[in-house]
């Protein structure tokens, strides 16, 4: 990989920050007075999902234990997401301080990442650079000379399955157990790895945490909508001229988006990677935020040369691929859509084949047992609403139906 | 299997066993190290590593049989990983993957017969921005033409 470290704009993540800033201001705060700053900051997950980190934290902290678990979801596998990467690769030490501030408040000595197995090239210099931290006593014992404050920091290498993006998962396959999503509740907050509490946060969510904390809630506030506080970094590919990570304030529209990237005859695009929704250009001046286009932030470009059918043949055979197999709704599902994929392929469909098949995929959301099942009929569904003209007609009587 | 092969497995394992612990938790660790250093999980080293863990055998192979990237049967010395997802689908994979079945004479899944390399699909691996992208091994390449990718394995002695 090309080694380019670029210089960023953005109003909070790619904002101003010194190592280590965060962590000093923390532990001169405290415990509760952090946990009102980020309720104060409405901050949300930034996975995907969206579940207000200051909640999550505060059940972690609240639960009674010896132990406690904090863990960075780094198993960046949704297609077309890259953001981890980015942060990882060029600005760990605002994930790691994430980490520390998030030790220290939640109460935990450990903090474990779950890096990807595809990212195994960053597993050198982040070991080296937790080794940095160590020397300056950003981790270890008394850290920074805060007494009883000990926490430290280890990787541990997934070995290349999407589904341990899910966070019992991902607290499976640490444990040494095939990544099959567990029942919740419990939830980890309570039962977490090793059945203790276990706060599991998205790299970028941690990223976020050194900035509020260092320039509190009402800077943060003052970022993005009322209802999607802050920014969001987008990952962007596809038909563009400059694809790549951007930090962009939530309530951004699609638009605005389209036109910074340079981004042509666009026809469709693809919000929140394969487990998301497709949107047609009628819709690009809808905004990315919460109240909205909700999104873990991969952005794929599609112009008017693309066939759609093919773009939801690649994405159901991801999911047919990548289901863990363990409930039905997910493992026959998908398998049943990616076989209508194909007869639309070939031009081989009934109309009201396709009508259940969109039934089945609405079963599939309310029937999974974890995120997975419950999204991946998104693409299906959407692809096939939204460009119905082309998708339908496509070898059914000339190009696209309508030529 | 020789016996002096197993014996050094069974030592190599131990060590692991050591440095990582006997706990359930270190299997992943312990598998991923193994399949590193021998590029497959033996049914011997997966019996080894059972009995240090105490568990059974046929769990370790239902971890292995999970993951991706870990496998209980022997495959190339290099492992060239092609990633298939929708954006480098886009940006042209398919011609670098015709370009490299041609160049090695197998298909993808398959693996060269004089072992050195193993091709397989990989499910997007986090390079759209720079794609068309591929893994040899632990590194990564991208923005790939069929012409640069073909050199790339020409360069693995």
């Amino acid at each position: 990989m090309e080694n380019t470290k670029t210089e960023r704009p953005g109003k909070v993540i790619f904002s101003e920050y010194k190592r280590g800033g965060g962590i000093i201001k923390a532990i001169s705060m405290g415990r509760d007075d952090i946990l009102l700053e980020l309720r104060g900051s409405r901050l949300k997950g930034r996975g995907g999902a969206g579940f207000p980190t200051s909640t999550k934290w505060m059940l972690t902290a609240a639960s009674i234990s010896d132990e406690k678990y904090i863990i960075c979801n780094a198993d960046e596998g949704e297609p077309g997401t890259f953001k981890d990467r980015v942060l990882l690769d060029e600005y760990p030490e605002l994930v790691f301080d994430g980490m520390v501030v998030a030790g220290y408040t939640i109460g935990a000595k450990t903090g474990i990442v779950y890096l990807r197995g595809e990212y195994e090239y960053l597993l050198q210099p982040l070991q080296d650079y937790l080794a940095e931290m160590r020397k300056d006593n950003l981790l270890g014992n008394d850290i920074l000379g805060k007494e009883g404050f000990n926490f430290d920091i280890k990787i541990f290498l997934g070995s290349g399955a999407y589904v341990c993006g899910e966070e019992t998962a991902l607290i499976e396959s640490l444990e040494g157990h095939r990544g099959e999503a567990r029942n919740r509740p419990p939830y980890p907050v309570n039962t977490g790895f090793n059945g203790k509490p276990t706060s599991v946060n998205n790299v970028e969510t941690l990223a976020t945490i050194p900035h509020i904390v260092l320039k509190g809630a009402e800077w943060f506030n003052n970022v993005g909508t009322s209802n999607s506080t802050g920014s969001k970094l987008f990952s962007v590919s596809g038909d563009c001229k400059k694809p790549g990570v951007y930090e962009l304030p939530w309530g951004t529209s699609i638009n605005e988006l389209l036109e910074l990237v340079g981004a042509e005859n666009t026809k469709a695009v693809q919000i929140g990677g394969a487990s998301g929704f497709c949107y047609p250009k009628s819709q690009f001046d809808r905004k990315l935020a919460y109240e909205d286009v909700a999104t873990g932030g991969s952005v794929i470009i599609f112009n008017e040369s693309r066939k759609m059918i093919e773009v939801l043949r690649n994405f159901m055979e991801f999911f047919v691929e990548e289901s863990c197999g363990q409930c039905t709704p997910c493992r026959i599902g998908n398998t049943k859509l990616l076989e209508g994929v194909k007869q639309i392929e070939k031009g081989e469909h009934t109309f009201s084949y396709i009508n259940k098949l969109k039934e089945l995929g609405k079963t599939m959301q309310v029937s999974s047992k974890c995120g997975l099942g419950q999204s991946s009929p998104n693409p299906f569904i959407s692809i096939i609403e939204n460009f119905k003209d082309e998708v339908l007609n496509y070898n059914n009587g000339g190009d696209n139906g309508r030529l | 299997m020789l016996v002096e092969e197993k014996t050094s497995l069974a030592e190599e394992i131990e060590s692991l066993v050591k440095e990582y612990g006997n706990d359930r938790s270190a299997l992943l660790t312990i598998l991923h190290d193994i399949q590193k250093k021998h590029r497959y999980i033996s049914d011997y080293a997966q019996q080894e590593i059972a009995r240090h863990l105490n568990i059974q055998p046929v769990e370790v192979y239902s971890v292995i049989s999970f993951y991706a990237f870990l496998n209980s049967t022997p495959k190339g010395r290099n492992i060239v990983r092609i990633c298939r997802t929708i954006t480098c689908e886009m940006k042209g994979k398919a011609a670098i993957e015709k370009a490299i079945e041609r160049e090695l004479k197998i298909k993808i899944g398959e693996t060269t017969k004089d072992r050195k390399f193993t091709v397989e699909y990989a499910n997007c691996l986090g390079l759209c921005d720079v794609a068309p992208a591929m893994s040899i091994n632990d590194r990564v390449y991208t923005r790939l033409t069929p012409e640069k990718a073909v050199q790339l394995l020409n360069n693995i002695k």
